[in-house]
């Protein structure tokens, strides 16, 4: 009943017929002294006729229902390398046994035979180390089957969307679920190609038909789909599975493997979800992680994993090369699930450059002193305060309960708590212990932060009842714990394990654990979104320290500053900085419900000097100064430090919030989520530089030992030069800091661009960590940052690019403007530039602005302009109220000026 | 050189003439009537008539095609002759006159399907989809010419867009007198951003496409000021500089359209003494983005405008005045 291997058709797009292979196997295991058929990819015979000496060798398994094709780009890269005089791996790829163009048998193959059959193929190949494997679904499980069992051969894993495991508890997904269930798993699988359909239909964008028909190629009747549905029937739903054992040997296996190791991710799978990825994660926790947001299943579609994968190959080239034996494998360091209990003396005493963030809270454990005040927690009028005596018993008794409830050094705790006392006493109390804080915005909203909840994967989660309602609802992972003690009922329905309250008894008398170490994960802080997803930015506990001390050294904190903090990141800094804090009445997630009147009683209630307000919070704060009375005034008079933090405000705006607090420099720092501290400037320097010829908005100088650096952009508007301190030069800034995040987090190629070209001349130094922002700028003479743009809103004409701020200024000094956005329209490289103003008085239609002022702002702007439009409100973004969102207004622009109807931005 | 430029009497053919003759050229005109242009010498005839092709190009060392049968209404038949044949018949002549190269005036139009164009180069012509029989027979003449390219007879075809100036009755004549009646509607807003030619840049960059022959030939490039505006504000530029008051009402960009047919079939049946007011081909151009890559153009013909659109607007404001 066998039918033996056939060569795939010719014509197949993306495939070279050259590289199909078929070769005479003797059959392992069940097949012991049969002979089978396999067919494969392989780039090895192109490699010799050119005379290349590969590398290795990546072995790459496909998954079900697919075949070798999936691998075709790694195929053809090989070869490409080879051609172009570049070092070159061969790739050889599977069709396994019954799927693809391989042999069709009679034989019931379950994981471990899969497992057998590769190590006969691989044989019969004579295959030499050193072996990258390469797998995708269940063709992930196969490949590091034969990971483990070739110690000796093996350099490195990568894998793409898989599983090793079904974490205790957790039903099998349920399309499985269905595609298994008796009946279903002929019908679906085998009699018709709905199973085959499903899967190709998972890809995004979809499919080319052609593509689609190369896929289903091998599977053009039922006979030989029948493997298809051999595949389904092996997943392991529980213990008693025949498959169960072999793959919790696998698992157990990979948990030891210390060899380089990548995983390249489409978070969009119904099947092999983040789930899977994160206890890949725990098991080979030095792996190169990349999930692609917004990729899907079929990730060798949807995304460039062939660039990817070189990338890593050549980035791990000597660990990938360097000579190997049997048994290397089993003395591998403390990873995987075993290695996360906690090493006793892992602590942080040795090292003099380090105090751990909770240091002064510690210091000040006996003190009856406020250390830290809500004006309203929970909307209440009450303020409430707490010492920091009680401070540092909730925060020790919190974490010995964590610890005592199970939660360990590097789990991840995702905090969905309002800024305040409670906030403060969580996060001190999961650093203390190592467990990793995750810290999103609400105002990501309820797609963005599900999001970076999901992506981040975490293992507990801690919130209000409105935040546990979300995750609830939104199915997000993670044991969860309710800030508030909840009825059984409530807490059932939602999920919730432990109230704070449950915590805090099971640490009354329970012990501390060790303190992590200063080089493990602290913190991850997730970007503002933005521009493009959000991106979790991880910190370890050393960056967060630096953080600290650069703050209490350059704006002069001591223990009596006290601080008034209207800018969430920062409002978790007092405890660390041994001084007392005060949230205002406000709600954090809308900065603009902060009045002056509420600034002055916070600051009255602690005395503070020190005042952090976003710049939306400014907006309002001036705009509400009129109901200031006499006492708030003179509280506000006692302030010496006003910080707008968050974006660069303008000199009007910072002299408005100013004139409240006469007796305080404003400043108006320049950060980023990855880097919250960069550069710092005054109000009085801002009026020095204001009759400046330098374009954009001046935000000062590097704090510190920070420095900034600049990427020239070329022609085509990319940032290609290398960093340099050179005056004058439009680039994207490149910043060091010792508080500079340390990556980010499962965003292995994101972390390298970050860091591309960043070991240039001006910016070698081993020690010093470099980090390309994305804004577009130059610096001056005098070594100030300037601040252009964003880099995606760099506008690239056929003179050259263009960044936004500058002309936006410009257009702005228009009487009849007020405010201004500087787009672009057109294809790449042909950009024109485009000026969209709100005009004084508003206009109430979109469209073209009036010849006069037309013809004013040209005169204005100095550069040409192909057309000037004036709107009603320009589209701020979501974030950040003083930011115009360009890039969706420069798509309304195009739709305008292709000539559409007139409609609003 | 001895430079024989065809439809010199019409606006831009009187100005490439006048070009050429400022370049130090020897230049002999081909229309039916008096080109009018200083230093140049007329013969008088009808492209469609062989013999006087035949006197025209004898002797002749280039030639600048821009004779044709412009409008936007009329039987297909007239069409064909003047900008299929009238083309065919010169190429012809021109060979036989051992012509060493050819310059054939196109339009933009000839590759237009009736989508926004935004920074395209100069697609290959396409006589089947190009709308309207001004835009079809011009498409066919470019692909006869273009097919006649050889190394004794380079031929470039230059496809200027949108040409306007002082003395201009096609269109600024056509623009300021509707405005004036208040004829002159802006089709969504207005805000179509289009490319456009200043009469001078146009006459500067098909003389440079005449010098640029050997280097340039094969191909069509079209030509523009490369300083795309919205519709809406080149017609107010227009109607300013000619003292009349802007268009400021707006209708539907389909309406326009809708109407334009409607018109057009009327037209047909029962044409009236000037074009029609609107036609759907216009009301596309009116309401769509045109414009276009230059990088090619600048490069290959070594040229680059020389007046820009505000310069343009005060000549013509200086125009107006006098």
């Amino acid at each position: 009943m066998s039918a033996g291997a056939t060569l795939p058709p010719p014509g197949l797009p993306g495939l070279d017929v050259r590289f199909s292979h078929t070769i005479a196997v003797p059959g392992a295991g069940t097949d012991a002294g049969l002979v089978r058929e396999w067919h494969y990819l392989d780039s090895g015979p192109e490699l010799g006729r050119l005379g290349v000496t590969p590398i290795g060798t990546i072995l790459a398994v496909h998954g079900n229902p697919t075949w070798s094709y999936l691998w075709r780009a790694t195929v053809a890269e090989s070869v490409r390398a080879a051609e172009s005089g570049e070092p070159a791996w061969r790739v050889v790829a599977v069709d396994q046994v019954d799927m693809g163009f391989s042999e069709r048998t009679d034989v019931h193959r379950p994981l471990a035979q899969r497992v057998a059959d590769l190590d006969a193929f691989t044989r019969a190949l004579a295959i030499d180390g050193p072996v990258v494997t390469l797998g995708h679904d269940w063709g992930g499980v196969v490949s590091l089957g034969w990971a483990v069992d070739h110690p000796d051969l093996l350099a490195g894993v990568a894998l793409l969307n898989t599983a090793i495991h079904n974490p205790g508890g957790v039903p099998i997904p349920l399309p499985l679920r269905l595609a298994g269930a008796r009946g279903m798993l002929a019908a679906s699988t085998v009699a018709t190609t709905a199973f085959l359909d499903t899967t190709l239909s998972l890809a995004s964008p979809p499919l080319d038909a052609s593509v689609r028909d190369a896929f289903r190629a091998p599977y053009r009747t039922a006979d030989r789909r029948r493997a298809i549905g051999g595949f389904v029937a092996d997943i392991p739903v529980d213990g008693r599975h025949e498959s169960f054992a072999e793959l919790e040997r696998i698992a157990a296996g990979v948990a030891r493997l210390d060899v380089p190791a990548l995983m390249l991710w489409g978070p969009r799978d119904p099947i092999f979800s983040d789930r899977y990825l994160d206890d890949l994660v725990d098991r080979l926790p030095h792996a190169d992680v990349h999930r692609f947001e917004g990729a899907g299943h079929l990730i060798a579609e949807d995304r460039p994993y062939a660039d990817a994968l070189s990338a890593w190959l050549d980035e791990h080239h000597d660990r990938l090369t360097e000579p190997r034996g049997p048994g290397r494998e089993v003395d591998a360091g403390p990873v995987g699930p075993a290695g996360r209990e906690d090493d006793a003396q892992s602590g942080a005493s040795a090292d003099p450059s380090f105090s751990p963030i909770w240091q002064r809270l510690e210091e000040r454990r006996n003190d009856d002193a406020i250390a830290v005040v809500d004006m309203a927690p929970g909307g209440s009028r009450t303020p409430r305060r707490v010492s920091w005596r009680q401070l540092d018993d909730r925060v020790s008794r919190l974490a010995a309960g964590l610890h005592a409830v199970g939660v360990r050094k590097g789990d991840r705790v995702s905090l969905l708590v309002q800024p305040g006392a409670t906030l403060s006493a969580v996060v001190y109390a999961c650093l203390r212990i190592g467990a990793v804080v995750v810290v999103a915005d609400a105002g990501l909203g309820v797609r963005g932060l599900t999001r970076a909840v999901r992506g981040s994967w975490p293992d507990v989660v801690i919130g209000e009842t409105i935040g546990l309602t979300a995750a609830r609802a939104l199915g997000w992972p993670g044991i969860r714990i309710s800030v508030a003690r909840l009825p059984r009922v409530s807490a059932a329905a939602l999920g919730v394990s432990y109230s704070l309250g449950d915590i805090l008894q099971h640490g009354a008398d329970a012990d501390l654990p060790a303190v992590p170490a200063p080089d493990d994960d602290a913190a991850i802080l997730f970007t503002s979104g933005s521009t493009g997803p959000a991106k979790g930015v991880a910190y370890t506990h050393r960056q967060l320290s630096a953080l600290r001390d650069v703050l209490a050294e350059h704006f002069g904190v001591t223990e009596e500053t006290g601080l008034v903090t209207g800018f969430a990141p920062f409002a978790l800094l007092g405890p660390a900085l041994g001084t007392r804090s005060v949230t205002p009445d406000m709600d954090v997630s809308s900065p603009r419900t902060l009045t002056a009147a509420a600034v002055a009683a916070a600051v009255r209630e602690c005395d503070a000097r020190m005042v952090f307000l976003s710049p939306a919070a400014i907006l309002n704060v001036v705009d509400t100064a009129g109901a200031l009375t006499p006492d708030d005034r003179d509280a506000l008079a006692g302030v010496r430090t006003f910080l707008s933090t968050g974006a660069p405000v303008g000199t009007r705006l910072l002299e408005s919030a100013a004139a409240l607090m006469p007796n305080a420099t404003p400043h108006t720092p320049y950060g980023m989520t990855e880097c919250l501290l960069v550069t710092d400037v005054t109000l009085d320097v801002l009026r020095e530089v204001a009759d400046a010829p330098d374009a954009g908005v001046c935000v000062g100088s590097p704090i510190g030992s920070n420095r900034v650096l600049v990427s020239a952009l070329d022609a085509e508007g990319r940032a290609s030069g290398l960093p340099s301190d050179a005056p004058g030069v439009l680039g994207e800034i490149v910043v060091s800091a010792p508080h500079l995040k340390d990556h980010y987090d499962r965003l292995w190629l994101t972390d390298r661009e970050a860091a591309r070209d960043t070991d240039a001349p001006a910016s070698a130094d081993p020690d010093v960590r470099w980090h390309r922002t994305g804004d577009v700028g130059h610096l001056d003479a005098d070594g100030r940052v300037w601040i252009e743009g964003r880099l995606p809103h760099v506008i690239v004409t056929v003179d050259g690019p263009i960044a936004p701020v500058g002309p936006e200024q410009a257009v702005e000094r228009v009487d009849a403007v007020r405010r201004a956005a500087i787009v672009g329209v057109g294809p790449r490289l042909l950009r024109q530039v485009v000026a969209v103003v709100e005009t004084l008085p508003p206009t109430t239609r979109p469209g073209l602005a009036d010849p006069s002022l037309t013809r004013a702002v040209r005169d204005q702007v100095g550069l040409p302009l192909a057309a000037v439009l004036a709107v009603p409100t320009l589209p701020t973004d979501i974030r950040h109220n003083s930011k115009i969102d360009r890039s969706r207004l420069s798509l309304w622009a195009e739709r305008m000026l292709a000539g559409s109807r007139p409609v609003a931005p | 050189m001895i430079v024989l430029v065809t439809g010199a009497s019409g606006f831009l053919g009187c100005a490439v003439a006048a070009e050429l003759v400022a370049g130090g050229h020897e230049v002999r005109t081909l229309q039916r009537r008096a080109s009018g242009v200083v230093g140049a010498a007329d013969v008088l005839g009808s492209i469609t008539d062989a013999d006087a092709v035949a006197r025209a190009t004898d002797g002749v060392d280039g030639v600048v095609h821009l004779a044709a049968k412009v409008s936007l209404a009329g039987a297909e038949s007239e069409f064909r002759s003047v900008n299929v044949e009238g083309t065919r018949s010169l190429l012809a002549a021109a060979e036989r006159a051992g012509v060493s190269r050819f310059v054939q005036v196109s339009s933009p139009s000839v590759a237009h399907v009736g989508s926004a164009l935004m920074g395209v180069g100069a697609e290959p012509a396409d006589p089947r989809r190009a709308r309207g029989r001004y835009a079809q027979t011009k498409a066919e003449g470019e692909l006869i010419a273009l097919a006649r390219d050889s190394s004794a007879m380079p031929v470039v075809a230059v496809r200027p867009h949108l040409v306007w100036g002082p003395g201009d009755t096609q269109l600024v004549e056509r623009i300021v007198d509707r405005a004036r009646r208040g004829r002159l509607p802006l089709l969504n807003g207005g805000t179509a951003l289009i490319d456009s030619t200043y009469v001078n840049n146009a006459a500067s960059g098909i003389a440079a496409a005449l010098d640029r022959a050997n280097e340039a030939h094969g191909r069509a490039y079209v030509l523009t000021n490369g300083e795309p505006r919205p519709v809406g504000e080149l017609l107010a530029g227009i109607c300013l500089a000619a003292g009349v008051q802007p268009p400021r009402w707006s209708i539907p960009a389909w309406l326009g359209r809708a109407a334009g047919a409607g018109i057009e079939r009327v037209w047909a049946v029962r044409p009236g003494t000037d074009e029609p007011p609107m036609t759907e081909f216009l009301a596309e151009q009116l309401s769509t983005a045109h414009w276009f890559d230059q990088r090619d153009t600048r490069r290959d013909l070594s040229w680059a405008p020389s007046v820009s659109i505000d310069e343009g607007l005060s000549r013509l404001a200086e125009h107006y005045s006098r």
